[in-house]
């Protein structure tokens, strides 16, 4: 079960790498939010993946049974999950303003930061 | 609770000035009031600390090692006093007219946020709070790059996003792996669990991932590119608590650690000195290329932290925390002069300023010594936090370290030279441009502020010399 999902993390890991390094900043985007969700599956998988028991002491033990999963990393999950949502989020709105303000939706031609055309040390733009 | 106060005070702030956002002035008066009381509880943390050694709380109701625990040692409330006193500095410069934040109802909330995560990062005891405070600083970071609306500083918060994204996902991965394996995250217990001898095969593995994460934080080769892609577009005060913050947040994770996996092999170290004169190098030369004030400037960024680095491969915490802080006054100063040198002068770009040093000889006398504490001419801060530096890489028979580390400091001079020719030195080549800016009062009074902490700091390093050596010891690694 868990090599089934180091294959599956693998295989979204490769297409968030592939999406992120697209010129297209939408795709650019998406591409973090597939990587972040990878991260969290690797989150999960810390705390021993596949046990169905519920993590709760039973009446009269004083500890969990063996086989148990460990609830931590899946609260831990949960916040990730929540930081990484309100970081997509953010980066739709700038992604989005990007494009509402005449700037390029190429991340090749997102060169507003850089010197003003004509400044002898600007460094020049790849085609 | 003395020790929680970095975290909560400015996240108070920070909610009471949004909920001042219909008005100005009152939220201006929160925020500065808010920092001040920042820095006063981090006086109190420091003097708490320097008495009792370490002052913890362990937060959730669960004995340790699982309840959420924030601890203070001398190191964490070092950097909590220096940053609390950056936020004071940057807010009263704020207050001026010299290239101020636009005031967006956002901007105090996001400045204090920015602090808040910087404080949690210093005084937490637990790996995944310290995630956690990487993502807040990452968010508030974002949040003042993004919120003044220009192109440019939206395509440089693109960047910053795109670049850090990467580096906290490699945090968090690696949390997770070392989580997974140690079953452990609070630091003394993590500490106690890398000593198992069947860990220490896949440990250091993870170890790395952490290292490499915390540098890509930190800013260092050659992993920089969000920092000069990003820096120079935001308004000199958040510029200044910005360059002065994130990055330092990173190195003295990194110094963290370092204390918490002691056991990791010496090769790291080893690796850590050589990416450390790289950074240096890199850094220090790409300021040379420049002629926008910013740019230079936070390319030097780059450079310092390549000090930072070298301090903390060769295992010496007294000399990477005191130069952490000489650096972080000292950046955050020559930001502020860079605002008022705008202010002034009408421009960033060196080529189309001059003449400040004939017609405000009172400004030309701070930049110097900011300029020169920057390059490490005795008797300033930046030489002695250099000087440990050195020496330790001598007595280490790092002797390339050392002579790099030197090198780079006349590197450094030059560039610094440039701006004194440049800014100061030569006429203006539009002497209408220079007349007087009402309104930069409270700029004034940010940059002697920091310029007289920072010559404090060189002339009487003693006190704060002490205070890192004892900080050193709490953090110090046996060497092998």
């Amino acid at each position: 079960m868990i090599g089934v999902l180091a294959l599956v993390v693998a295989l979204v890991v490769a297409s968030g790498v592939y999406l992120l390094l697209s010129r297209d900043v939408f795709r650019c985007i998406v591409g973090m939010a597939v990587l972040g969700s990878a991260v969290n599956l690797i989150v999960f998988a810390a705390g021993r993946f596949g046990p169905l028991q519920p993590p709760i002491v039973a009446v009269g033990a004083d500890r969990l049974a063996a086989a148990t999963a460990d609830p931590l990393p899946q609260a831990l999950v949960l916040t990730a999950i929540v930081i990484g949502f309100a970081l997509l989020c953010f980066a739709l709105a700038l992604g989005a303003r990007l494009r509402a303000q005449g700037a390029s939706d190429d991340s090749d031609r997102l060169r507003d930061a850089e010197p003003p055309a004509g400044d002898p040390i600007k460094p020049p733009v790849l085609d | 609770m003395l020790v929680l106060a970095p975290v909560l005070l400015p996240l108070l702030t920070a909610l009471f000035a949004a909920a001042l956002y219909r008005h100005e002035t009152a939220r201006r008066w929160v925020s500065f009031a808010g920092a001040l009381l920042s820095l006063g509880c981090a006086l109190a943390l420091a003097v708490e600390v320097d008495r009792a050694g370490r002052v913890s709380v362990a937060l959730g109701g669960w004995p340790l090692p699982y309840a959420i625990e924030f601890a203070a040692d001398r190191a964490g409330a070092f950097m909590v006093l220096v940053a609390a006193l950056l936020g004071v500095a940057v807010l009263l410069h704020q207050a001026g007219r010299a290239d101020p934040a636009p005031e967006t109802p956002i901007l105090h909330p996001l400045l204090h946020g920015l602090l808040a995560a910087a404080g949690g990062a210093f005084v937490t005891a637990d790996l995944f709070n310290l995630y956690v405070w990487f993502e807040l600083l990452l968010i508030a970071a974002l949040g003042l790059l993004a919120h003044g609306g220009q192109p440019r500083q939206l395509d440089a918060a693109f960047k910053y996003l795109a670049l850090n994204l990467l580096g906290t996902l490699l945090l968090l991965i690696a949390v997770a792996f070392i989580f997974g394996a140690t079953g452990q995250l609070n630091f003394a217990a993590l500490t106690e669990a890398s000593r198992r001898p069947e860990l220490a095969g896949v440990l250091p593995v993870y170890v790395a991932l952490l290292a490499l994460a915390l540098l890509l934080k930190a800013g260092a080769f050659p992993l920089f590119a969000w920092l000069p892609a990003s820096y120079h577009t935001l308004p000199a005060p958040v510029l200044a608590l910005v360059g002065g913050l994130v990055t330092k947040v990173g190195v003295f994770a990194l110094l963290r650690v370092g204390q918490v996996f002691a056991g990791s092999p010496p090769s790291f170290d080893e690796a850590l000195g050589w990416i450390a004169l790289a950074t240096m190098l890199s850094g220090v030369l790409g300021a040379a290329y420049h002629w926008d004030l910013r740019r230079i400037l936070a390319f030097h960024i780059v450079s310092q932290i390549g000090y930072l680095l070298l301090g903390v491969a060769l295992a010496s915490p007294a000399g990477a925390l005191f130069f952490t802080a000489h650096n972080m006054l000292v950046k955050a100063d020559l930001f502020l002069i860079a605002g008022l040198i705008w202010a002034l002068a009408g421009h960033y770009d060196l080529r189309r300023i001059g003449g400040l040093y004939r017609a405000y000889p009172g400004l030309s006398t701070l930049f110097l010594v900011a300029a020169f504490s920057l390059v490490g001419v005795p008797p300033s801060s930046g030489f002695w936090g250099k000087f440990l530096l050195v020496r330790e890489s001598f007595a280490q028979e790092r002797y390339v370290w050392g002579g790099v580390a030197l090198a780079v400091g006349l590197l450094t001079l030059y560039s610094m030279t440039k701006i004194w020719l440049e800014a100061f030195w030569k006429p203006h080549p539009e002497p209408s441009a220079l007349v007087p800016v009402p309104g930069l009062r409270p700029a004034w009074l940010a940059v002697g502020l920091l310029t007289a902490l920072v010559l404090a700091l060189g002339l009487m390093p003693e006190p704060a010399l002490r205070y890192v050596e004892a900080a050193a010891l709490g953090l110090g690694r046996a060497k092998p």
